[in-house]
């Protein structure tokens, strides 16, 4: 790649500063308004400073009796963590099966679990709800987790990493007589730890964003994610109190931006990983 | 088969078992049961249904109001998908440069995708306030005195979707655009400029044809995303100002959980999978077409 000109340089860091100024202006407007007294007017951008930060809402919002955000913000955590945990479990086994070892059926089958990739969840909705009603699980955990414990996208990424690692490796592990179970816990997974911390991320922003399936499968309040409560919270308010509504979507955001930038190289690399199939 | 084929093909359907049964339940068998569903005249709320056959499907095609999201979900589209896809191809080329700290703006640039999509339609009800809103309030600074109220005009509620779609969704598609530039040959490129063909005509000749496979990529995942819009209107403007921004995910999520017609709502999700796949047919033929053009 040649140098750039100066000229070119500027303009570019120009063009690059205006747009994440743009992006990034409803961030720093989000975190301004939520350090202004609850109830407070949408400030006009030459008061946006606040004269005195009230650093109060966000307590306030924690600990708001009727819409228990500290609540939601746990069911958060369980359901996110849960799903992580079992998506890396059952993908895993199965991505070591289609990667590693000879069986009957294997081509169809993980045909089958591309194929159900296209299609979307939206169709799956309805019949899923009323599997989860005659199941008893609505308004449980078990709704929230159960669902999405295993991917077909976690199934395929993790089948990519295992073919990468040398087959020798496996082969003197089997020789020495290490179970397959064992090979894979011992040697593949660690050998694919970037393709492991791809899928965590992954799917911990998916179900920590997920709005869909909550806003159905659920309906008691303190069984309310945190994208569902954001959004109650929201409503309940109806752009009446900024400085609070800001403080919860800050609270709601936190971990979001916390396991993207600790994960952020598995993250792109997932994204660029799902369109080389 | 020997003893040991029969033991790894067990073991490998032991591996595969868990997630080939939840596929099966919570994947495979909901389409099936969402066309069985689709031939009932359901009430959810009240668990009343009877089999009426074909029936949905005839009733969704002579319903104004379902021909009304169609029509909003593909002005949708291809309103937000190209301008999508233009803005990212840009930035991915902007940031795609040998600069200091460029991997900063890389990271800024995605962080609108990964937020809370709720959060993310709190702010951007924000940006289009008529009242001290970020674009009003800009143009203030410009002194213009606008007061559109934006979200409520609808004139306007479209492009406020649209306008959200095309900055939250730029990480993802600027992540593709720049892996699919790395992959480019500078060989061509050196190639071409000994031909005197730079800047524009190098991008024109070299760049896009070559990002091609990327950009069918992204735009068949983008138009299957956008098709199936939903957050951003529940949030945003509740498919109003007089259902200009009704899309088919929020039409159907009326449909189903709030006047509760299942079976009306499994049809009309049939139809819109079946409008998506054919969307996509199309797009995959004709950059095929595109394809064999350039490799000739």
């Amino acid at each position: 790649m040649k140098t750039i000109g100066v000229a070119k340089a500027t303009l570019s860091y120009l063009a690059m500063l205006v747009l994440a100024a743009f992006l990034m202006a409803p961030f720093v407007w989000m975190v301004l308004v939520s350090l202004h007294p609850p109830k407070s007017p949408i400030p006009a951008l030459d008061e946006l400073w606040p004269a005195k930060p009230d650093f109060g809402n966000f307590g306030r919002v924690l600990q708001n009796p009727n819409l228990p955000v500290a609540r939601f913000f746990v069911n958060s955590l369980v359901v996110a963590s849960s799903v992580v945990l079992g998506q890396l479990a059952f993908a895993a086994c199965a991505a070591y099966a289609f990667a590693r070892i000879r069986f009957t059926g294997r081509g169809i089958l993980f045909a089958t679990f591309l194929g159900s990739m296209m299609i979307g969840g939206a169709a799956t909705q309805i019949p899923v709800y009323l599997m989860l009603r005659s199941f008893g699980w609505l308004d449980t955990y078990a709704a929230l987790i159960v669902p999405g414990v295993s991917s077909a996208f976690s199934v395929f990424l993790l089948r990519q990493a295992f073919l990468a690692v040398p087959g020798e490796l496996g082969e003197a592990a089997r020789l020495d007589g290490a179970t397959e179970l064992r090979i894979l816990l011992r040697l593949f997974i660690p050998l694919s730890r970037a393709a492991v911390a791809t899928c965590a991320t992954f799917t911990f922003i998916g179900v920590w964003t997920d709005f869909f399936g909550p806003l159905i499968y659920t309906n008691s309040t303190s069984m309310r994610t945190v994208e569902v409560g954001l959004s109650i919270y929201k409503n309940s308010y109806g752009g009446t109190n900024w400085p609070l509504e800001m403080s919860a979507a800050l609270i709601v955001m936190t971990p979001l931006l916390v396991v993207f930038l600790l994960g952020q190289r598995y993250f792109t690399r997932g994204i660029t990983l799902g369109s080389v199939k | 088969m020997t003893r040991l084929r029969r033991l790894e093909n067990m073991t490998g359907w032991a591996f595969v078992g868990p997630a080939t049964a939840h596929l099966a339940l919570f994947a495979l068998f909901p389409i099936a049961y969402a066309a069985y569903v689709s031939t009932f005249k359901w009430n959810i709320a009240t668990g009343s249904h009877a089999f009426v056959g074909a029936h949905n499907y005839g009733l969704s095609l002579h319903e104004g109001a379902f021909w009304n999201a169609l029509w909003n979900s593909l002005r949708y589209t291809a309103l937000s998908v190209p301008l999508g896809m233009a803005l990212a191809l840009a930035v991915a080329i902007l940031v795609n440069q040998r600069l200091r700290g460029v991997t900063i703006f890389r990271t800024l640039y995605y962080i609108p995708a990964i937020s809370s999509g709720v959060a993310m339609a709190m702010l951007w009800i924000y940006v289009f306030l008529p009242e001290n809103g970020l674009i009003n309030a800009a143009l203030g600074l410009l002194h213009i005195n606008n007061k559109t109220d934006f979200v409520n005009n609808a004139s306007t509620a479209m492009w406020v979707l649209v306008t959200m779609s095309v900055f939250t969704g730029l990480g993802p598609r600027m992540v593709l655009y720049l892996s699919g530039l790395v992959g480019i040959p500078a060989a061509l490129y050196e190639a071409a400029s000994l031909d005197g063909a730079t800047g524009w005509d190098a991008f024109k000749r070299i760049t896009l044809p070559m990002l091609l496979p990327t950009s069918l990529f992204v735009l068949v995942t983008s138009t299957i995303a956008a098709m199936q819009l939903f957050t951003p209107v529940y949030m945003i403007t509740k498919g109003g100002p007089d259902m200009t921004t009704d899309v088919v995910g929020y039409h159907i999520y009326t449909e189903a959980w709030v006047d509760f017609n299942v079976g009306l709502a499994s049809a009309k999700s049939f139809v819109v999978l079946v409008a998506i796949a054919g969307i996509s047919a199309i797009q995959f033929r004709l950059t095929r077409a595109n394809l064999s053009d350039y490799s000739a």
